[in-house]
């Protein structure tokens, strides 16, 4: 267990500088463990030639279709010690939170099964431990399945979820994160493992506006929390921020960025808000974190189609539920219910390898909402259609059927 | 008789409480306000009185065992055996005493971890796998992303920018590493190359046909054998054909370059969330320290830590002050590649006599 190291000049440039390297990780490995001796080897035949070396293939563990990404080297016969190098997914906890016990048993475990080097975490969400023989894949993945960890998505099927810190730590959170996160994702365990929808489904879970999951980028479904009733104003601690930093620097700051103008500094240092007109943009939430935060009345707005380039381009996610209650057992109930209508519409309306949202743009939005047996709302667009090219015989009847709605 | 096969307990996502540090249990849902006392320190107080202090740092994300083991060690002497990561790789250690936090910070300082990446600074780069593990890269993201955050090491550590400012970087055009105010990609800029000897082989053919975005690709018949071909005009060079096809051979050691995109924020405050714009290509992929694209990155960084207004991120930034400055600002040259041609284009195109002098 000592192969010689392979000379990597290109690599070893990339152990100088403050920030701390990878290579200088692997190296380390490579101490005791031949494939991250050869693993360094066949990067630095890639960076010398610019070219990259793995192709995929088949792997996987009993009982699961998919969540290994197979890698075979091209160039085995030059460093055969990496020639498999699969990674393993594994779901973490919501918001990433570890105990070192937790941390350390997956080190001895990687360290006994695998290359040891492990990303924390894919962007999309999974723990990644990188470098593993097809022989091993399964006694490795026994070890952390007993630990309580399951296997992450791959290929068309529900990815991991991702949730941000929020009710963990984070005081604009205004709904329950993790819990939504795990009632959501849980519930299609069957999903996850076994790779059956038309192409790959993320869920992406974000206390406020902010959106640190980055779920309106990047999640099929993406759920936000919001508020719909007044933002909670401390107006003692507006005038000691006010006191602090300056009428101008607030005027300039917080009132000014205001996406709606509808906030006003007063003569005597309190802050007026025209709630009515507030987007929940949460900018001046974020500048007076003592003074202001989100109001009582929270719930989430779901988007759904966020995705990257891949057929037809960057789509951010279009918002199909402007608000919805999170706190009751039954308001996640209805959470799940949601996603598993949205899944199951897509599954049956979406072609092979059309992610959510470019079956939207194929068949409107109006059709996915009345697929989901939901109603439209002006929110759901930026501003009413501007071409004539509609017809528009059905108006009458459609009115006469709101009018019936509403009349219950 | 052979023993059976282990089956999977199926759990699913594992519940997040037995994980997490005992004051952010205690305290869950119960936050009312926080601060930040320095750079990459948060300071959270909850309404039960509860104080919680957290350190981030900066990780190198391709982590080996002994890197993680040394990190749990510092979270067992200083912060109670907890920690989190977050969405961009950082490490967080809270602690429930303040008197712990500088201790823990020249800890992570003494074993290399800078501390940073809140507020209004530059955070760590989200990325991909690049030549280490994917199957479809032009370039190598762990590299790209520790020679920059080299370079950018002062920004991680501080918090001078406008605002916070997200970088990401991807190696190939399906960019797994997501928008950013700034986003390294690497851009094809040649079709690609096909082995007719491996296609035969490999490939199934009617699905590397559809996954083609403009219809460049048909069946076609090579030295008698039933192949593919690539009607070049057509052609994005968008690489799609290629994880499905490896005899369709996109990457490449001279035409796979670097693209620079800016503007992209999910984030709702204040402006809607936006997708990133081209600002530049043809950067060489040049490795093991892409000094063109770190230059480039930073002329960007520099132009918009000057001009910026507090608060704006940087596609918030280039909104005011229009795209014709920016180009100005940054000396980059605008283009006939930089105008859209694609599905949608007309709605990035100027409908108004606005122009700035
Ligand atoms: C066949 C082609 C592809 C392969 C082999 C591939 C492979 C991978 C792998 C191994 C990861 C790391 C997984 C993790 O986070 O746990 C990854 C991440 C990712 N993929 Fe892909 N991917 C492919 C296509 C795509 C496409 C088409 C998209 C989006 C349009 C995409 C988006 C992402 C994103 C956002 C990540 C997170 C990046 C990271 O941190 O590594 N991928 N991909
Ligand atoms: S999305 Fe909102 S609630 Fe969640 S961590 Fe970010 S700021 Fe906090
Ligand atoms: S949350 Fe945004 S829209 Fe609402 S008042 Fe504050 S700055 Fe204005
Ligand atoms: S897509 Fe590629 S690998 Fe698949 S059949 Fe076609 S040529 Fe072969
Ligand atoms: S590179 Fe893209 S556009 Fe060109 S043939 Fe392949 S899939 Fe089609």
């Amino acid at each position: 267990m000592s192969k010689k190291m392979h000379a990597t000049p290109m690599l070893d440039q990339l152990e100088s500088g403050p920030w701390p390297s990878f290579i200088t990780g692997i190296k380390r490995l490579a101490k005791d463990n031949d494939m991250a001796v050869d693993l360094l080897g066949q990067l630095e035949h890639s960076y010398e030639t610019r070219k990259g070396y793995w192709k995929g293939g088949t792997a996987s563990v009993i009982g699961y279709g998919g969540g290994v990404i197979p890698r075979f080297s091209e160039v085995a016969e030059k460093f055969p010690e990496s020639k498999e190098f699969h990674t393993i997914r594994i779901m973490p906890a919501p918001a990433m939170h570890y105990d070192t016990a937790t941390l350390r048993k997956f080190c001895d475990i990687w360290e006994k099964f695998g290359s040891g080097l492990i990303a924390l975490h894919g962007q999309t969400g999974d723990v990644m431990l990188q470098g593993c023989t097809t022989e091993n894949i399964q006694p490795a993945f026994d070890e952390f399945n007993k630990l309580g960890f399951d296997m992450g998505g791959a290929g068309p099927s529900v990815r991991t979820g991702m949730s941000c810190v929020g009710h963990a730590r984070c005081e604009h959170s205004c709904y329950d994160e993790g819990r939504a996160h795990r009632e959501v994702l849980n519930s299609f365990i069957d999903d996850i493992h076994r790779p059956a929808l038309p192409y790959k489904f993320k869920f992406k879970f974000s206390g406020c506006g902010n959106d640190c999951m980055n779920s309106v980028q990047r999640s099929d479904m993406a759920v936000i929390g919001t508020w719909r009733d007044d933002i909670q104003v401390d107006q003692a601690e507006v005038k000691n921020f006010v006191k602090a930093k300056g009428r101008e620097y607030v005027i300039d700051n917080v009132t000014t960025r205001c996406p709606t103008q509808c906030l006003k500094l007063k003569a005597d240092d309190t802050l007026e808000i025209d709630n009515r007109n507030c987007v929940r943009c949460m900018h001046c939430i974020n500048v007076m974190t003592k003074a202001l935060s989100p109001g009582k009345d929270r719930g989430v707005t779901i988007l759904a189609g966020g995705k990257r380039t891949l057929k037809i381009g960057d789509l951010l996610g279009t918002m199909i539920v402007p608000f919805m209650k999170l706190e009751t057992d039954e308001d996640f109930g209805k959470l799940v219910a949601l996603s598993r209508n949205l899944m199951e519409f897509w599954v049956e309306n979406g072609l092979e390898h059309e992610r959510c949202g470019e079956m939207i743009e194929r068949i409107g939005l109006n059709n996915l909402i009345e697929g989901l047996g939901m109603e439209v709302d002006p929110n759901m667009v930026r501003h009413p259609r501007t071409n004539p090219y509609v017809r528009l015989d059905g108006w009458d009847d459609e009115i006469e059927r709101l009018k019936q709605v509403k009349a219950g | 008789m052979s023993a059976q096969p282990r089956m999977p307990t199926e759990s699913g996502t594992p519940d997040h409480f037995q994980y997490m540090h005992p004051t952010l249990r205690r305290n869950y849902g119960q936050w009312s306000w926080h601060e930040r006392p320095r750079p990459g320190v948060l300071h959270h107080v909850s309404r039960t009185g509860d104080q919680v202090w957290t350190v981030r740092a900066g990780t190198q994300r391709q982590m080996d065992v002994h890197t993680i083991r040394k990190l749990c060690d510092i979270a067992d002497k200083y912060a109670d055996g907890y920690v989190r990561f977050t969405i961009r790789s950082n490490i967080e250690f809270m602690v429930a005493d303040e008197k712990k936090v500088k201790p823990l910070i020249e800890a992570l300082t003494k074993e290399g971890f800078p501390i940073g990446g809140t507020g209004n600074s530059v955070s760590m780069i989200s990325h991909t796998q690049g030549w280490l593990h994917c199957d479809i890269p032009g370039t190598d993201a762990s590299g790209v992303v520790k020679s920059l955050m080299d370079e950018l090491h002062q920004e991680f550590i501080n918090e001078d920018m406008p605002n916070r400012v997200k970088i990401t970087t991807s190696c190939c055009q399906i960019n797994c590493g997501g928008q950013g105010d700034i986003a390294i990609n690497v851009q094809h800029t040649k079709p690609p190359r096909i082995n007719h000897d491996l296609v035969a082989n490999l490939c199934e053919r009617p699905s590397v046909v559809a996954r083609c975005p403009v219809a460049a690709i048909r069946p076609a018949m090579v030295n008698g054998r039933p192949s593919l071909e690539v009607d070049e005009r057509k052609c994005i060079c968008c690489g799609a054909c290629y994880p499905p096809c490896p005899p369709m051979q996109i990457n490449d050691p001279e035409h796979s370059k670097i693209a620079i995109w800016v503007g992209g924020k999910n984030s709702n405050a204040r402006s809607k969330p936006s997708l990133h714009k081209l600002v530049a290509a043809g950067i060489p992929n040049n490795p093991p320290r892409w000094p063109e694209a770190a230059a480039v990155v930073k002329k960007i960084l520099a132009v918009y830590k000057q001009d910026a207004h507090a608060w704006e991120r940087m596609g918030e930034w280039v909104e005011r002050i229009g795209w014709p400055r920016f180009f100005e600002l940054t000396g980059l040259p605008f283009t006939k590649f930089h105008v859209d041609n694609w599905r949608g284009a007309r709605a990035s195109l100027n409908t108004s006599a606005h122009v700035r002098f």
